[in-house]
């Protein structure tokens, strides 16, 4: 299919919804609340891989869609809403920094991001121009979670929405081989995992998540 | 041929040496063909000089990294080092024949000594920068090795952690320098470093780094500090060979840079050369003159007389830039030849101490004296090198120094008001260290040698073996010959420096054979030979005369006590009494010295004691500065060790963006 306006509209649409998403993870104040945004990022990210595969004639796409909208939109927020219950985790979102510094500091990124790689892909299709721009804000979104909350959950949280990021630039690019997506998909995964005994044995010991408590029974520190 | 046969033939030596476990014999072979391997090697190097052909043939070979390949060439310089160093080498493996017996772990000797050789060798005859480095390296590590042989020893250990850090900071120099001679181009071969311009600045940071590299093997004050730690810390055979014969090793490639492969360094780094060379022959004597440790002592002797070497280097880059092209052969020959004196009476020295350490146990000049009676040898061979080093005429060190004072003399000639004024001063300092090294010896010679033992060990010395007497003896022989035969030497050199220098020029042309009259007959002139003939026929008339016309009766009396009846051999002069004077002199503003005497009160029965303090003043402000820094930082960049996970994202972070806005801001100019 030749990608006309519209296709190119509605890729943009979807991109913006995956960004906006990224906004949403930031504001939230409830531990939950950032769980189902997570989900909802993942399902636009979903949305956007099928939409890729759709103007891209690319059926492979179609699989990275599906990955994303199985495991990242599925079975990680649920898994972690099960940890969470399951441990008992004080369920509110502790910041490092004002969600108001946050949220000015993630639009600087937007502008960053755009200013960056507008002028670098001057010579590429124009699909793939705004949405790397797009993709490269999320991941530095993701970034900017993980460096401003101070719980265990919403840092993992932050961590997966910067793969998202990943996976956005990784479908927005036309050509890419699906080998990439998959390794990342499953990178995602073992690191939930990794982070799920991680909890586990937190938990044991030190009856919190905050990772600042963490630090105090890091051995040679006193 | 003969060189790679001999080369290899050191290689293999080492893996016997590894070989020769416990059984003595085996240990003494190794060394008997090391002798061999180095008077090859000699022979190799004075038959390239007497046959006079300028360079050698160049031979590659494809050895190191895949795209370059090993040059290796013998010309005038190079063979006349390797004569210096395969000498002091011959000497010192046929002293350890004999010595290794003595050491207390000889199995962590033998197999690194012929690495060393190998090294030093390896060195000269490198033509391209590539092999010049790593054999600099092996020659540097293996000495290494060697220091640490006593590695029971916490001051040993010390002493080769200081040696190590100051060796890695050398080669390093010298590889920048290399590097910035290569070029653009990046060739590392030294003939097509000779044609390459270099503009000033690069060839002012050239000529600094080559200066800190070698002159931080050669112990150029600051750069000393090492030296007398490490040197001291080795068997006496590698002690001697280090401090004789691998300082020489730094100077060629002093000389092979500044002389040769840069070749139009500018007189003011002569001119800084000379300074430097006249600060570290104050203070290298200085320093010697304060320790009461033999080898120590030594080792401080040795950084003086390299500053007096680099004096005449400086001189002659001073003379080269002014266009005195005839003055800078001179100087250059007088470097050389001091650069020879010194590797003979200081092998010598050291091995001198060798036999005195092997006889007595002992290197406190404090528990040493007497020592003439029971080891006529070792005093006898010592004398004349302590005589040598003390540029005593008609020995060889008189020479040279005499040669370098001419050729400074001359110094005021050339049209820098720099060198005009400079030079008398350089002159005062060389002539300052020439006194306090005499002072230095006669100290050294005087509390080691005469006088009654002060120690039951000193006293209880014995002979040492005869293959270390002998290679004493022929040490001390060729202090007399170099001496006696200075034109033939000056001839010989004047051909290496032809080509450094652009002239020929003979020391003696005024006055013929016998006589070396450098400047002009009428502004001084020397024969070593005639002083030598004129003072040997007159002790044999003086001898006639006596037994022809004296008395022939024998008269027998008390031999002269000093005034001091009592057999006490506290009574006599100690190594510290004796340098007392000179110390209050020179080193109370200098290292900052103080004595504190402490008088027991009336009745108290314990004994009064005088305490001397020093502080080195280079060490605290050179080597303690940086120590002090370094711990510094170490202690601020110590703090990110500890800082939070979040912390150590909103690095990475914060790096990832300034990144970023430095892209944007350039892509958007």
């Amino acid at each position: 299919m030749p990608i006309t306006q519209l296709s190119y509209d509605m890729a943009h649409l979807i991109g913006a919804t995956v960004l906006m998403a990224g906004f949403q993870l930031l504001y939230q104040r409830r531990l939950f609340a950032v769980l189902n945004t997570f989900a909802f990022q993942a399902l636009a990210l979903a949305a956007a891989a099928a939409w890729q595969a759709h103007i891209q004639n690319a059926p492979h796409l179609y699989v990275t869609a599906a990955i994303a909208l199985l495991f990242k939109a599925m079975i990680v927020p649920v898994a972690l809403h099960w940890l969470v219950e399951k441990l008992g985790i004080h369920r509110t979102v502790e910041t490092a920094m004002s969600i108001g510094w946050t949220m000015m500091a993630g639009v600087a990124l937007v502008a960053l991001s755009i200013l960056l790689v507008l002028p670098v892909t001057a010579n590429a299709a124009a699909l793939t121009r705004e949405s790397l721009a797009l993709a490269m804000s999320v991941v530095l979104l993701g970034l900017l979670m993980m460096i401003t909350r101070r719980n265990a959950v919403s840092q993992v949280v932050g961590f997966m929405a910067l793969e998202n990021g990943l996976i956005l630039a990784a479908v927005s690019a036309k050509g890419m081989p699906l080998v990439v997506e998959i390794s990342i998909a499953f990178s995602v995964l073992v690191a939930m995992t990794l982070f799920g005994i991680f909890f586990f044995r937190i938990r044991e010991r030190f009856d919190t998540l905050d990772l600042s408590d963490l630090e105090t029974y890091r051995g040679d520190r006193q | 041929m003969l060189v790679a046969a001999a080369l290899s033939a050191l290689l293999a030596l080492a893996v016997l040496g590894v070989l020769a476990g416990a059984e003595m014999w085996r240990h003494r072979m190794v060394y008997f063909c090391c002798t061999i391997a180095s008077l090859t090697l000699m022979a190799a190097g004075l038959k390239h000089l007497g046959a006079n052909p300028g360079t050698g043939p160049a031979i590659v070979l494809p050895i190191g990294l895949p795209w370059m390949q090993a040059h290796f060439r013998l010309d005038n310089l190079s063979a006349l080092f390797m004569v210096v160093v395969n000498l002091g080498g011959a000497a010192a493996s046929a002293y350890g024949i004999g010595y290794t017996s003595h050491l207390p772990e000889p199995r962590r000797v033998t197999p690194f000594f012929p690495l060393f050789l190998f090294g030093m060798n390896a060195v000269l005859i490198s033509d391209d920068a590539f092999m010049f480095l790593v054999s600099w390296e092996f020659m540097s590590l293996a000495s290494w090795l060697l220091v640490m042989s006593d590695h029971t020893n916490a001051e040993s250990r010390r002493a080769a952690l200081v040696y190590l850090i100051m060796a890695t900071f050398g080669t390093f120099c010298l590889l920048t320098s290399f590097g910035l001679m290569a070029g653009a181009q990046g060739s590392y071969a030294f003939p097509a470093m000779r044609g390459i311009y270099l503009p000033p600045v690069t060839s002012f940071l050239v000529v600094l780094l080559a200066l800190l590299g070698a002159g931080s093997k050669a112990g150029l004050v600051p750069l000393h500090a090492w030296l007398p730690l490490a040197h001291p810390a080795a068997p006496s055979h590698v002690s001697a060979l280090m401090s004789g014969v691998m300082t020489k090793v730094a100077l060629y490639g002093l000389i092979r840079i500044l002389f040769d492969l840069h070749g139009h360094v500018s007189w003011s780094w002569g001119a800084a050369l000379m300074l430097i060379g006249g600060v570290t022959a104050v203070l290298g004597v200085l320093y010697a003159l304060m320790q009461d440790d033999l080898k120590k002592l030594l080792a401080y002797s040795t950084v003086e007389n390299i500053g007096v070497v680099v004096i005449g280097l400086g001189l002659a880059i001073a003379f080269k830039d002014g266009g005195e092209k005839t003055l800078a052969a001179l100087a250059l020959v007088a470097g050389l030849y001091h650069i020879i004196n010194h590797a003979i009476f200081k092998t010598l020295l050291f091995l001198a101490a060798g036999a005195v350490i092997t006889a007595t146990g002992e290197r406190d000049l404090g528990k040493l004296g007497g020592l003439l009676k029971r080891m006529p040898w070792t005093g006898a061979t010592a004398l004349v090198g302590a005589a040598a080093i003390s540029a005593l005429p008609p020995l060889n060190g008189f020479v040279s120094e005499w040669l370098i004072f001419q050729s400074l003399f001359k110094g005021p000639s050339l049209p820098y008001w720099a060198m005009k004024f400079g030079v008398p001063v350089v002159g005062a300092m060389l002539a300052l260290a020439a006194a306090l090294a005499a002072a230095c010896f006669v100290r050294a010679f005087g509390i080691a040698f005469l006088g009654r033992p002060r120690s039951k060990a000193a006293a209880e010395a014995h002979q040492v073996p005869t293959s270390m007497r002998w290679t004493m003896a022929v040490l001390a022989v060729l202090c007399i010959i170099l001496g006696a035969l200075p034109v033939t030497l000056t001839d010989a050199l004047s051909g290496v420096v032809q080509p450094l220098t652009g002239v020929h020029f003979a020391v003696s042309a005024d006055l013929g054979w016998p006589w070396l009259s450098p400047v002009s007959s009428t502004r001084g002139s020397y024969s070593g030979t005639v002083l030598v003939m004129t003072g040997l026929s007159l002790f044999v008339i003086t001898i006639l005369l006596v037994h022809g016309f004296g008395t022939t009766k024998v008269r027998r009396a008390d031999s002269w006590d000093c005034g001091h009846k009592e057999d006490i051999p506290e009574s006599q002069y100690t190594g510290q009494s004796f340098s007392q004077p000179l110390r209050r002199v020179f080193t109370t503003s200098l290292f900052s010295a103080r004595e504190t005497v402490d008088m027991p009160e009336p009745g108290e029965m314990r004994p009064a004691s005088l305490k001397v303090r020093m502080i080195d003043p280079v060490w605290r402000v050179f080597y303690q500065t940086i120590i002090d820094g370094v711990g510094y930082i170490a202690d601020q960049v110590n703090r990110i060790q500890f800082l939070t996970v979040r912390r150590y994202l909103l690095m990475m972070f914060i790096t990832l963006v300034f990144m970023l806005l430095v892209v944007a801001v350039r892509q958007n100019k």
